[in-house]
């Protein structure tokens, strides 16, 4: 058993923090509360599923241009329809509710509401320390771990990342500096949505894709999230695996565990959250007061 | 005897100076007199029953409204108090076999307890992080109630709940009249001295507490107030459905109240109420054609989407702007039409 938690923990852990990254990038630069995230990471595991099984693409084609497509959408998206209600923050939160239900409703169109399955990228499965993980697991582990590195190295390493990271420690000062905010906006848009798309099309052939997948994740992402501390990226990666091991633990380890997982996990935020109201490692905007 | 003359006409000096004057409380009043006499003239019970489903959500919305609105507290998990409202009338009526006239109060007492201990961790957390965590909690309770399905019913919930009244037309008149007088009722504390403590917590927190206001106290208050009318409409829902089940503790619920509360502009309580109004028929009437069945989600996210883009402060304040106008020396609002304000005679515009 403790094993399996060791395993099945750090695979849903890298997924959430992929996700969670996206999320505190996003809010940290536009300060978008971006409910769609989750829903563009069901996109990508519906492009996937169309390109791979209905369009009968290779594998190694159809990855890359599902990601694409999402990274598109959502620029677009962004562009239309939350760019111009930018000042108005409630108007921006129920854009973003508005367009997951968009993306909901038309997958439940023109999928149906079925449980859909993708084949693996390589079958098979290997033992590791005396548990059986699927090879696509470790794939999920590998690419979660190349992304993760790749991303770091883009936020910490790059001008791009400078901007970004200036952009989300003050945008007017960094507007000063001479940084196009709305520019670095855009781009943060597409990295945000290109960590949640690449965190779908992973988890694809391992979990089951239908049109209401993108709710479970979305509420613990927020959990993530708010336990790291709102826009800290370390925070949401640290936070991710928090919360992806006490899931894994309840699950195995308590009593009708797999209806609880979710309550623990939001307990154990609502808990830190009364002794560091600003997450773990969060700071406080003082003009936010 | 004088005393009963005097009562009438008070009541039309009241309704001519304060109601008639003003094209949008006018709109109001008429709308409340239409929904007090249909059952008259109008009985498909169909139509009857869409409209108190429309009622309860009135509610519903509007108590979201007068936390999130105007003491600025946004809370994504509204559909707790909904729920607690809910699974406590339907299984007090249950277990104990009580009836509704008892199961319902109880049921938005307890959902007011809810709201002040939801309250209490609430205190710290500001902004998104307050936003975030209390999507938490209706999810906390759906986990623990899914743990004991012998007591809660698991995933069915609890059915086959005691009716509040027999027939549609007796369930539409508690509905209609409940929202009524409640929706009035929320509106005058948003219009009274505590309304203003709220919007002022909302503007400015530190400001609030420098000037000597205990902001804890009318923050607890704001969550008791809100948890209070959302456990009432929960407690009606799940009486007049006869059912009380996890749907009522749905991230959707939560979110629903939220787009109903933005659409139809925060901090007006009138606002989410006219949303309600044409967003939840809107739904209804899309579903009973074939053709728009399956699609009557998408419809409803599009719509609410490009209404936001051209009114991004919502549906009424966009209204009001346009048939009232402000008087620039004292503030109160005037028909379009006028060229002097009706109360100080100031040249508009």
């Amino acid at each position: 058993m403790f094993q399996d938690i060791l395993i099945s923990g750090l695979v849903n852990s890298g997924v959430y923090a992929l996700l969670a990254l996206g999320f505190s990038l996003i809010f940290g630069v536009a300060r978008i509360v971006n409910i769609a995230h989750t829903a563009f990471y069901m996109l990508a595991a519906f492009a996937l599923y169309g390109l791979l099984v209905v369009g009968g693409m290779p594998l190694l084609l159809a990855i890359p241009l599902a990601v694409v497509a999402v990274v598109a959408l959502s620029l677009v998206c962004y562009k239309l329809v939350i760019e111009p209600v930018r000042q108005h923050e409630s108007a921006v939160l129920i854009a973003t509710i508005a367009l997951a239900l968009i993306f909901q409703e038309s997958l439940l169109v023109s999928f149906g509401g079925s449980f859909l399955g993708i084949p693996n990228a390589v079958e098979g499965v290997t033992s590791i320390i005396g548990v059986r993980v699927s090879y696509q697991r470790l794939i999920v582990l590998a690419v979660v771990a190349v992304t993760l590195v790749a991303t770091w190295y883009l936020l910490n390493r790059t001008r791009l990342g400078l901007a970004i990271r200036a952009a989300a420690n003050d945008q007017e000062i960094a507007n000063l500096m001479g940084i196009n905010v709305s520019r670095v906006a855009m781009y943060t848009v597409g990295i945000s949505v290109a960590l949640a798309a690449i965190a779908g099309v992973v988890v694809a052939p391992v979990f089951v894709v239908d049109p209401l997948m993108w709710l479970a994740p979305l509420v613990t992402m927020l959990a993530i999230v708010v336990l790291g501390g709102l826009g800290s990226l370390k925070g949401s990666v640290i936070g991710a695996f928090i919360i992806g091991y006490v899931e894994a633990i309840t699950v195995f380890a308590v009593p009708s565990g797999s209806y609880l997982k979710g309550a623990v996990a939001l307990s154990i935020m609502i808990v830190v959250l009364l002794l560091r109201p600003e997450g773990l490692f969060g700071v406080v905007f003082e003009e936010e007061r | 005897m004088k005393g009963l003359l005097a009562w009438p006409q008070w009541l039309w000096a009241q309704l001519r100076h304060e109601v008639l004057v003003l094209p949008s409380r006018s709109f109001i009043f008429f709308a409340a007199l239409l929904l007090l006499v249909l059952p008259f003239f109008y009985d498909d019970p169909y139509v009857l029953r869409i409209i108190t489903m429309t009622a309860i959500f009135a509610i519903f919305a509007a108590s979201w409204d007068l936390l999130a609105g105007f003491t600025g507290q946004v809370n994504f998990g509204h559909a707790l108090f909904f729920g607690v409202g809910a699974y406590t009338s339907a299984l007090l009526s249950y277990h104990l076999g009580w009836v509704p006239l008892l199961t319902v109060p109880l049921g938005a007492a307890l959902a007011m307890v809810t709201g002040v201990l939801v309250g209490i961790p609430c205190l710290r957390l500001r902004g998104s992080y307050l936003s975030l965590a209390t999507l938490a909690f209706p999810l906390i309770l759906t986990g623990v109630l899914f743990a004991f399905p012998d007591f809660s019913g698991g995933e069915l919930g609890v059915s086959g709940l005691k009716r509040i009244m027999v027939g549609s037309v007796g369930n539409y008149y508690v509905a209609v009249v409940l929202m009524l007088l409640l929706c009035f009722g929320m509106w005058k504390i948003g219009d009274s001295n505590t309304g203003l403590i709220f919007h002022a917590i909302r503007e400015d927190e530190v400001a609030c507490r420098a000037s000597g206001i205990n902001t804890t106290r009318y923050k607890l208050l704001a969550f008791a107030l809100s948890g209070l009318f959302a456990g009432l409409a929960g407690a009606l829902f799940a009486h007049f459905m006869r059912v009380a089940g996890p749907s009522s503790l749905e991230v959707a619920l939560s979110f629903q109240v939220v787009i109903w509360g933005i659409f139809g502009g925060i901090a007006t309580i009138y606002g989410p109420v006219v949303a309600v109004f044409v967003l939840y028929p809107l739904t209804e009437i899309l579903a009973s054609f074939d053709i728009f069945k399956e699609i009557r989600l998408l419809i409803f996210a599009v719509i609410v989407l490009l209404v936001l883009l051209f009114m991004p402060q919502g549906l009424t304040p966009w209204i009001r702007d346009k048939i009232e106008l402000v008087c620039p020396r004292c503030k109160n609002r005037n028909v379009f039409s006028r060229h002097q304000c009706r109360l100080c005679g100031a040249e508009l515009r």
